[in-house]
C-alpha cells in the first residue's frame, strides 16, 4: 500500500518520507492442542489470526490512532510494532530500518532506542521495589547513553521536571504516588532514551477522568516540544478524537477504515465505524437514544467468511458474506466495504447524529 | 409518596490502627420509585461502599457507624444478617461490574435462575424453570429454552451481563444496585445493556441506583445525579441540569475534562490539578478546597452545608447565601463558569 499523506497539513514537512511503516503485518496464534493429543483425539490444529494484513504507516509527528472493540488485534499490533511480539507475516520499518530483520546485535538495539511503548496500567508497568530514580534512568544505562552517573542523575531530575513531577520525586517509590503521577513516571521512563516514537497502548484507560485530562494534555505538550510521533491506542472514541491525526479502525484484525481524523469522526464511511460512533454515550447528547446494535464480536476462532462484519451488517449484500472487499480509496480515506466499489456510495443515510 | 431508598446522614468508617477512616461522611438522597438515580464519582469517591452499606455487604471491618437506611418504610441498616440475606435478591437486586464473578462457573445457568427464584417465591419447579425461561426471553437471550442447560463460559460478555439482568429481576425487586454494570463491556456491547436496563425498569417500575465512573451512561440513563468527591456529597440534581450547568467547582471540572464527541478536538481539555485524598488525609475544611480554583478564605476553615440553586443542590459556600462571601474577584469568576454565586461580597454587583 503507497502512504498517501498529502492530506495531513499538519505533519512537519521536515522528512517526506513516513517514519513507521507496517506492510502486510498478520500474526496468527496457534491455540492447537499438543500433537500427542491431536493425533489421539483426532482434533486439528486451531489457530486464531489476530492480525490480518495490516499495513499502516505514520508521518514524523502525528498521532496515528487505532481504535476497536475487544479482539480486534489492536494490542497485537501495537506489540508487533515495538518489537514485542515477532509478526508471523509482513514487516514494521522504523526510519527505513526493519526492526524485525534482524535479531539482537548493535543495529538493532539502535532501532530499538528509537522505539518507546507506554501501558495502561501504571501500577503493573513499574518496578515496586525500584525507587523512581533508578526506574527512569534503566533506559539510559541499557542504551549507554550517559556513562557519569551524576549527569545521568540530573538526567532523571530534568525528565522528571517534563512530565510535570518534581526532581526530588526520584527517591520515592511507585506506591507513594497516585495513578497518574505513575503514569507520568511511565512517561518519563519511555522519554529516557530519546526515542522519536512512542506508542501508547490505552495510556488513561486505567485513569480517572479528571487525570486522564492531565496525561492527555501532557503528551499533547510532548509532542510539540519533542516532535514525538505516536502510535495511540484506545478503545475510547472520545478519546481517540481529541489526541488523533489519523485514525485507522480495526475489526477483528483488519483494517476497516483509516482516514484523517477530523474526516473520520464527521463522515465515517465503512458501517461498522458508523455502529461504533452511534454507540459512544456522550453527556452532549441530551438523553437521545442510541442507536441499538445487533449482535457482539463473533469469536475470533472462527470468523465470519466474506467480510467479517457481515452478520452485524444493516447493508449487508449477497457477495458480503463470500469475498473480502479490497481496500477502496474514497478521498481521503480508505474503506474496505463493498458499498464503496462505486466510489462515494450516497446510499447509506446520514448519522442520527 | 415514600421513596424506594432513602439514605440519610450515612457515616461508613472503616477502623484502622491508627483511628478510623470515614469513608462516607454524612450522605443523603432519596430514589424515588421507578427512578433511576446515577452515583458517579472518580475511584476513591466512595460510589462503591456506599452499594454495598446499602445491601449490608461492607467489606470488614468497614461498618455502617451513623445515620439511617430507609428501603420503602423499613429501616435495613441495623438488621440482623440473616433478615438482610432476606432483603438481598428478594427487594433489593445486584449486577455488578464483572459478570463472571456473579455468576456460579460450575452451575448451568437454567439452575441458578430457579435456584434464586424458589428461594424468594413458593413455585413447583416446573412454574419456576418456566419463569427463568420467561426471564432470559425477557433480557434478549435468543433461543432461551435451549440457554438454561448452558454454562456462564458458553456465553459472550454480554449475554453472559444479560443473564445477569436476569437473576437481579428474578424476584422482581423494588430496587436494583447496579454496579459499573457496562464498564467491562465493549461500546457496541454496553449501548445494547444500557438500553435493556433502562427499559426493564421503566415497565416493572423498579428504581435503580447506577453506580459508574462514566458521565456519558448517566448522562444517557439517569434522572438525577448524585456526584461524590472523598465520600461526600458534592452536587445532587436532575441529570441534564447537573451536566449543562453543574453548580460545584468540582462537577464543574469533571464536565470539562471528559473529552466528548462535540466541540473542537484541537482545543485543551480543561484539568482539575491534583488528584482525589486517600481516605487518610483528606482535608479540612471543604475535601476539595487544595484542586479547587475559586477557593477562598472559608473554604479550608470550615465545611460546607448543603445549599439549594435553581439547577440542583450543591455543596459549595459560593452557593451559600448567608456567612462570609468570597472576595470579589473570585464571585466574578465563579459567575463567569455559570456557577449561580449566592454569596454575593459586599458592594459588587453581580
Amino acid at each position: 500500500m503507497s502512504a498517501a499523506p498529502d492530506h495531513i497539513a499538519e505533519a512537519p514537512a521536515a522528512d517526506a518520507a513516513p517514519l513507521v511503516e507496517v506492510e502486510g503485518l498478520g500474526r496468527v496464534f496457534d491455540l492447537s492442542k499438543r500433537w500427542l493429543n491431536r493425533i489421539l483425539d483426532g482434533s486439528g490444529r486451531v489457530t486464531l489470526t489476530a492480525v490480518d494484513g495490516v499495513d499502516i504507516s505514520i508521518n514524523r509527528g502525528e498521532t496515528y490512532a487505532l481504535v476497536g472493540e475487544s479482539g480486534s488485534g489492536k494490542s497485537t499490533i501495537a506489540r508487533m510494532v515495538v518489537g514485542l511480539l515477532p509478526p508471523t507475516a509482513g514487516s514494521v520499518h522504523i526510519g527505513g530500518a526493519d526492526i524485525w530483520a534482524e535479531s539482537g546485535g548493535v543495529r538493532q538495539r539502535q532501532i530499538r532506542r528509537r522505539i518507546q511503548m507506554i501501558f495502561q496500567d501504571p501500577f503493573a508497568s513499574l518496578n515496586p521495589r525500584w525507587r523512581v530514580g533508578s526506574i527512569v534512568a534503566e533506559p539510559i544505562k541499557a542504551f549507554g547513553l550517559i556513562a557519569d552517573a551524576r549527569d545521568r542523575e540530573a538526567r532523571v531530575g530534568e525528565l522528571l521536571a517534563l512530565v510535570g513531577l518534581d526532581p526530588r520525586d526520584a527517591g520515592k517509590f511507585p506506591h507513594e504516588f497516585s495513578g497518574g503521577q505513575r503514569q507520568r513516571i511511565a512517561i518519563a521512563r519511555a522519554l529516557a532514551s530519546e526515542p522519536e516514537f512512542i506508542v501508547c497502548d490505552e495510556p488513561t484507560s486505567a485513569l480517572d477522568v479528571s487525570v486522564q485530562a492531565q496525561v492527555l494534555n501532557l503528551l499533547r505538550e510532548l509532542q510539540e516540544r519533542l516532535g514525538l510521533t505516536y502510535l495511540f491506542i484506545s478503545h475510547n472514541l472520545a478519546v481517540v478524537r481529541h489526541m488523533a491525526t489519523r485514525v485507522g479502525v480495526l475489526y477483528l484484525g483488519r483494517l476497516v477504515e483509516e482516514a484523517p481524523a477530523r474526516e473520520l469522526f464527521a463522515a465515517p464511511k465503512h458501517p461498522y465505524t458508523r455502529m461504533l460512533l452511534d454507540a459512544v454515550p456522550d453527556i452532549g447528547m441530551e438523553g437521545a437514544e442510541r442507536q441499538s446494535i445487533a449482535g457482539e464480536i463473533p469469536n475470533p476462532i472462527n470468523p465470519p467468511a466474506g467480510c467479517h462484519f457481515n452478520p452485524r451488517c444493516p447493508y449487508v449484500m449477497p457477495h458480503c458474506k463470500t469475498t473480502v472487499p479490497p481496500l477502496y480509496q474514497v478521498g481521503s480515506a480508505k474503506v474496505l466495504c463493498h458499498l464503496y466499489a462505486d466510489g462515494v456510495n450516497a446510499a447509506l443515510p446520514p448519522l442520527a447524529r | 409518596m415514600t421513596p424506594t431508598l432513602s439514605v440519610r446522614n450515612l457515616r461508613v468508617e472503616i477502623p484502622t490502627r491508627h483511628g478510623a477512616l470515614t469513608a462516607i461522611d454524612d450522605l443523603s438522597f432519596d430514589i424515588a420509585p421507578g427512578e433511576v438515580l446515577g452515583v458517579v464519582g472518580e475511584s476513591g469517591a466512595g460510589k462503591s461502599i456506599t452499594g454495598s452499606a446499602i445491601i449490608g455487604l461492607l467489606d470488614p471491618p468497614g461498618r455502617v457507624a451513623g445515620g439511617e437506611i430507609l428501603l420503602g418504610s423499613q429501616r435495613i441498616d441495623n438488621l440482623s444478617p440473616a433478615a438482610m440475606r432476606g432483603i438481598r435478591g428478594n427487594r433489593i437486586g445486584m449486577i455488578f461490574q464483572d459478570p463472571l464473578t456473579s455468576l456460579n462457573p460450575l452451575y448451568r445457568i437454567g439452575d441458578q435462575l430457579t435456584e434464586t427464584i424458589l428461594t424468594h417465591e413458593r413455585l413447583s419447579p416446573k412454574a419456576a424453570a418456566d419463569k427463568a425461561e420467561r426471564l432470559l426471553i425477557e433480557v434478549g437471550i435468543p433461543a432461551a429454552g435451549a440457554r438454561l442447560s448452558s454454562y456462564p463460559h458458553q456465553f459472550s460478555g454480554g449475554m453472559r451481563q444479560r443473564v445477569v439482568i436476569a437473576l437481579a429481576l428474578a424476584a422482581d425487586p423494588e430496587l436494583i444496585i447496579a454496579d459499573e454494570p457496562t464498564t467491562a463491556l465493549d461500546v457496541s456491547v454496553q449501548a445494547q445493556i444500557i438500553a435493556l436496563l433502562k427499559r426493564l425498569c421503566r415497565d416493572r417500575g423498579t428504581s435503580v441506583m447506577l453506580i459508574t465512573h462514566d458521565m456519558g451512561v448517566i448522562a444517557e440513563t439517569a434522572d438525577r445525579v448524585c456526584v461524590l468527591y472523598a465520600g461526600r456529597l458534592a452536587e445532587i440534581g436532575a441529570v441534564r441540569n447537573v451536566v449543562k450547568h453543574p453548580q460545584h467547582p468540582y462537577t464543574r471540572g469533571l464536565m470539562a475534562a471528559i473529552p466528548s464527541l462535540i466541540g473542537d478536538p484541537d482545543e485543551k481539555l480543561e484539568q482539575i490539578p491534583g488528584s482525589m485524598p486517600r481516605l487518610g488525609a483528606i482535608p479540612d475544611g471543604c475535601a476539595f478546597n487544595p484542586r479547587c480554583t475559586f477557593r477562598f478564605d472559608r473554604c479550608p476553615a470550615e465545611r460546607p452545608g448543603i445549599y439549594e440553586t435553581s439547577a440542583s443542590r450543591a455543596s459549595c459556600f459560593l452557593l451559600d447565601p448567608t456567612g462570609k462571601p468570597p472576595p470579589a474577584e473570585t464571585a466574578a469568576r465563579a459567575v463567569a463558569a455559570g456557577i449561580e454565586v449566592r454569596a454575593v461580597p459586599a458592594g459588587a454587583s453581580l
